[in-house]
Protein backbone atom coordinates (compact mmCIF):
# COMPACT_ATOMS: atom_id res chain seq x y z
CA UNK A 1 0.00 0.00 0.00
CA UNK A 2 3.23 2.51 0.34
CA UNK A 3 3.08 3.49 -3.09
CA UNK A 4 -0.35 3.97 -3.49
CA UNK A 5 -1.22 5.82 0.02
CA UNK A 6 -2.36 9.17 -2.05
CA UNK A 7 -3.87 12.19 0.79
CA UNK A 8 -6.18 14.44 -0.60
CA UNK A 9 -7.42 17.12 1.69
CA UNK A 10 -9.53 19.91 0.32
CA UNK A 11 -9.33 23.42 2.78
CA UNK A 12 -10.90 26.57 2.31
CA UNK A 13 -7.99 29.14 0.23
CA UNK A 14 -9.30 32.25 2.31
CA UNK A 15 -11.42 32.85 5.60
CA UNK A 16 -12.11 36.02 8.09
CA UNK A 17 -10.34 35.62 11.49
CA UNK A 18 -11.74 33.42 13.69
CA UNK A 19 -14.17 31.90 11.13
CA UNK A 20 -15.12 28.14 11.44
CA UNK A 21 -14.07 26.23 8.17
CA UNK A 22 -14.89 22.73 7.31
CA UNK A 23 -11.62 20.50 6.30
CA UNK A 24 -12.68 17.05 4.39
CA UNK A 25 -9.57 14.40 4.05
CA UNK A 26 -9.20 11.49 1.98
CA UNK A 27 -6.41 8.88 1.35
CA UNK A 28 -6.15 5.87 -0.62
CA UNK A 29 -5.61 3.19 1.24
CA UNK A 30 -6.59 -0.83 1.62
CA UNK A 31 -6.90 -0.62 5.19
CA UNK A 32 -6.51 -4.56 5.47
CA UNK A 33 -8.32 -5.20 8.34
CA UNK A 34 -6.55 -8.40 9.30
CA UNK A 35 -10.02 -10.29 8.88
CA UNK A 36 -9.94 -11.29 5.29
CA UNK A 37 -9.08 -14.31 3.69
CA UNK A 38 -6.84 -15.04 0.81
CA UNK A 39 -8.20 -17.48 -2.00
CA UNK A 40 -6.43 -20.72 0.24
CA UNK A 41 -8.17 -19.51 3.31
CA UNK A 42 -5.25 -17.77 5.09
CA UNK A 43 -6.13 -14.74 6.77
CA UNK A 44 -4.06 -11.70 5.02
CA UNK A 45 -2.45 -9.99 8.04
CA UNK A 46 -3.84 -6.40 9.28
CA UNK A 47 -2.22 -3.71 7.59
CA UNK A 48 -4.17 -0.42 8.21
CA UNK A 49 -3.74 3.50 8.82
CA UNK A 50 -3.76 3.64 12.57
CA UNK A 51 -3.73 7.21 13.60
CA UNK A 52 -4.45 10.98 11.88
CA UNK A 53 -3.66 14.26 13.19
CA UNK A 54 -4.31 17.73 11.72
CA UNK A 55 -2.88 20.72 13.16
CA UNK A 56 -2.95 24.39 12.73
CA UNK A 57 0.02 26.20 13.13
CA UNK A 58 1.53 23.60 15.38
CA UNK A 59 -1.90 23.76 17.56
CA UNK A 60 -3.72 20.53 17.38
CA UNK A 61 -6.82 20.36 15.48
CA UNK A 62 -8.19 16.96 15.60
CA UNK A 63 -6.41 13.53 16.58
CA UNK A 64 -8.09 10.18 15.18
CA UNK A 65 -7.51 6.63 16.81
CA UNK A 66 -8.19 4.25 13.55
CA UNK A 67 -9.50 1.10 14.28
CA UNK A 68 -9.73 -1.91 11.24
CA UNK A 69 -13.34 -0.57 11.44
CA UNK A 70 -12.39 2.23 9.51
CA UNK A 71 -13.33 1.73 5.70
CA UNK A 72 -11.02 1.27 2.68
CA UNK A 73 -9.45 5.16 1.54
CA UNK A 74 -10.46 6.49 4.79
CA UNK A 75 -12.53 9.73 5.23
CA UNK A 76 -12.81 12.50 7.22
CA UNK A 77 -15.01 15.59 8.14
CA UNK A 78 -14.61 17.89 10.70
CA UNK A 79 -14.09 21.60 11.56
CA UNK A 80 -11.37 23.94 12.63
CA UNK A 81 -11.04 27.83 13.76
CA UNK A 82 -8.79 29.85 11.76
CA UNK A 83 -7.98 33.01 14.13
CA UNK A 84 -5.04 33.77 11.86
CA UNK A 85 -3.12 33.18 8.42
CA UNK A 86 -1.31 29.97 8.65
CA UNK A 87 -0.54 26.23 7.27
CA UNK A 88 -2.74 22.71 8.46
CA UNK A 89 -0.91 19.78 8.69
CA UNK A 90 -2.43 16.41 7.83
CA UNK A 91 -0.59 13.21 9.31
CA UNK A 92 -1.39 9.67 8.53
CA UNK A 93 0.58 6.71 10.72
CA UNK A 94 0.48 3.54 8.82
CA UNK A 95 1.04 0.01 10.71
CA UNK A 96 4.58 -0.19 8.38
CA UNK A 97 5.89 2.80 10.32
CA UNK A 98 5.11 4.84 6.95
CA UNK A 99 3.82 8.29 7.53
CA UNK A 100 2.09 10.54 5.19
CA UNK A 101 1.70 14.15 5.09
CA UNK A 102 0.03 17.02 3.73
CA UNK A 103 -0.40 20.34 4.13
CA UNK A 104 -2.60 23.55 3.00
CA UNK A 105 -1.89 27.12 3.23
CA UNK A 106 -4.66 29.54 4.46
CA UNK A 107 -5.00 33.54 4.44
CA UNK A 108 -6.74 35.44 6.46
CA UNK A 109 -8.35 38.35 5.14
CA UNK B 1 -31.58 -43.73 34.20
CA UNK B 2 -33.27 -44.66 30.83
CA UNK B 3 -33.47 -41.87 28.14
CA UNK B 4 -36.46 -42.02 25.99
CA UNK B 5 -36.44 -39.76 22.85
CA UNK B 6 -38.23 -37.17 24.63
CA UNK B 7 -35.78 -36.47 26.93
CA UNK B 8 -33.15 -36.74 24.45
CA UNK B 9 -34.99 -33.93 22.89
CA UNK B 10 -34.85 -31.51 26.04
CA UNK B 11 -31.45 -32.57 26.33
CA UNK B 12 -30.24 -31.30 22.93
CA UNK B 13 -31.76 -28.27 22.70
CA UNK B 14 -30.89 -27.23 26.55
CA UNK B 15 -26.89 -28.11 25.32
CA UNK B 16 -27.59 -25.98 22.53
CA UNK B 17 -29.02 -23.18 23.96
CA UNK B 18 -26.26 -23.23 26.39
CA UNK B 19 -23.55 -23.42 23.36
CA UNK B 20 -24.96 -20.23 22.02
CA UNK B 21 -25.24 -18.02 25.43
CA UNK B 22 -21.33 -17.98 26.04
CA UNK B 23 -20.69 -16.38 22.71
CA UNK B 24 -23.65 -13.49 22.72
CA UNK B 25 -22.73 -12.51 26.21
CA UNK B 26 -18.95 -12.14 25.42
CA UNK B 27 -19.33 -9.77 22.61
CA UNK B 28 -21.36 -7.72 24.97
CA UNK B 29 -18.76 -8.07 27.42
CA UNK B 30 -16.50 -6.98 24.92
CA UNK B 31 -18.16 -3.90 24.22
CA UNK B 32 -18.39 -3.67 27.96
CA UNK B 33 -14.58 -3.80 28.74
CA UNK B 34 -13.80 -1.15 25.92
CA UNK B 35 -16.46 1.24 27.52
CA UNK B 36 -15.40 1.13 31.01
CA UNK B 37 -12.10 1.37 30.25
CA UNK B 38 -13.05 4.51 28.13
CA UNK B 39 -15.06 5.84 31.71
CA UNK B 40 -13.70 4.64 34.33
CA UNK B 41 -16.93 3.24 35.15
CA UNK B 42 -18.69 6.43 35.27
CA UNK B 43 -22.68 7.48 35.04
CA UNK B 44 -23.40 8.20 31.36
CA UNK B 45 -25.84 10.59 30.47
CA UNK B 46 -28.21 10.29 27.29
CA UNK B 47 -28.15 13.98 26.14
CA UNK B 48 -26.00 16.67 24.39
CA UNK B 49 -24.39 13.61 22.12
CA UNK B 50 -25.98 13.57 18.55
CA UNK B 51 -24.81 10.23 16.88
CA UNK B 52 -25.67 10.28 12.70
CA UNK B 53 -25.94 6.86 11.07
CA UNK B 54 -28.06 5.55 8.06
CA UNK B 55 -30.82 3.16 9.09
CA UNK B 56 -30.62 1.00 6.52
CA UNK B 57 -26.62 0.60 5.01
CA UNK B 58 -26.71 -1.73 1.91
CA UNK B 59 -22.90 -2.17 1.62
CA UNK B 60 -21.31 -2.83 5.10
CA UNK B 61 -18.59 -2.13 3.81
CA UNK B 62 -18.65 1.97 3.76
CA UNK B 63 -21.04 3.03 6.35
CA UNK B 64 -21.40 6.94 6.62
CA UNK B 65 -21.21 7.87 10.55
CA UNK B 66 -21.05 11.23 12.64
CA UNK B 67 -20.70 12.24 15.48
CA UNK B 68 -21.39 15.95 17.34
CA UNK B 69 -21.24 16.99 20.79
CA UNK B 70 -20.39 20.63 21.72
CA UNK B 71 -18.24 20.39 24.57
CA UNK B 72 -16.74 17.23 24.16
CA UNK B 73 -12.70 16.46 25.12
CA UNK B 74 -12.94 13.55 22.89
CA UNK B 75 -15.48 10.78 21.13
CA UNK B 76 -14.85 7.17 20.95
CA UNK B 77 -17.01 4.69 18.38
CA UNK B 78 -17.99 1.60 18.99
CA UNK B 79 -19.46 -1.17 16.15
CA UNK B 80 -20.97 -3.54 18.99
CA UNK B 81 -21.39 -6.20 16.48
CA UNK B 82 -18.41 -6.42 14.47
CA UNK B 83 -15.27 -8.97 15.71
CA UNK B 84 -13.28 -5.82 17.07
CA UNK B 85 -15.96 -3.68 18.48
CA UNK B 86 -13.46 -0.26 18.71
CA UNK B 87 -13.94 1.93 15.41
CA UNK B 88 -12.27 5.29 16.32
CA UNK B 89 -11.85 7.69 19.03
CA UNK B 90 -11.90 11.25 17.83
CA UNK B 91 -9.89 13.76 20.23
CA UNK B 92 -10.38 17.35 19.82
CA UNK B 93 -7.34 19.60 20.08
CA UNK B 94 -7.39 23.78 20.61
CA UNK B 95 -8.44 24.66 17.61
CA UNK B 96 -10.69 22.16 16.85
CA UNK B 97 -14.25 24.64 15.54
CA UNK B 98 -16.65 22.28 16.73
CA UNK B 99 -16.49 18.77 18.11
CA UNK B 100 -18.08 17.15 15.08
CA UNK B 101 -16.12 14.51 12.67
CA UNK B 102 -17.66 12.72 10.13
CA UNK B 103 -16.21 9.44 8.66
CA UNK B 104 -17.17 6.04 6.99
CA UNK B 105 -17.49 2.81 8.64
CA UNK B 106 -17.14 -1.05 8.34
CA UNK B 107 -20.15 -3.06 9.93
CA UNK B 108 -20.34 -6.84 9.87
CA UNK B 109 -23.93 -7.20 9.96
CA UNK B 110 -27.14 -5.61 11.77
CA UNK B 111 -26.00 -4.32 14.82
CA UNK B 112 -26.00 -1.03 16.90
CA UNK B 113 -23.39 1.49 16.59
CA UNK B 114 -22.86 3.03 20.08
CA UNK B 115 -21.00 6.50 20.60
CA UNK B 116 -19.40 7.85 23.81
CA UNK B 117 -18.17 11.14 24.25
CA UNK B 118 -16.43 12.47 27.43
CA UNK B 119 -16.82 16.27 28.03
CA UNK B 120 -14.52 18.81 28.72
CA UNK B 121 -15.67 18.54 32.65
CA UNK B 122 -15.31 14.65 32.72
CA UNK B 123 -18.64 13.69 32.61
CA UNK B 124 -20.10 11.21 29.41
CA UNK B 125 -22.50 11.04 27.54
CA UNK B 126 -23.77 7.84 25.45
CA UNK B 127 -25.62 7.60 22.32
CA UNK B 128 -26.55 4.33 19.89
CA UNK B 129 -28.15 3.49 16.76
CA UNK B 130 -29.14 0.59 15.25
CA UNK B 131 -27.97 0.43 11.25
CA UNK B 132 -29.58 -2.41 9.26
CA UNK B 133 -26.97 -3.87 7.22
CA UNK B 134 -27.77 -5.77 4.14
CA UNK B 135 -24.12 -6.83 3.00
CA UNK B 136 -21.63 -7.20 5.89
CA UNK B 137 -18.19 -5.80 5.20
CA UNK B 138 -15.71 -8.00 7.32
CA UNK B 139 -14.53 -10.01 4.27
CA UNK B 140 -15.14 -13.75 4.75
Amino acid sequence: MVDTATPRVRVPRDATAGEIIEIKTLISHDMESGQRRNGDGDLIPRSIINRFTCDFNGQNVIDVAMEPAISTNPFFEFMAIVPESGTFVFTWYDDDGDVYTDSKDITVT
Amino acid sequence: MKLNRRDMIVLTAGASVAALLPVASSAQEAVDAIIAEFTGGAEMGAEGLTLTTPEIAENGNTVPVEVDAPGAASILVLASGNPTPKVATFTFGPMAGAQFASTRIRLAGTQDVVAIAKMQDGSFVRASREVKVTIGGCGG
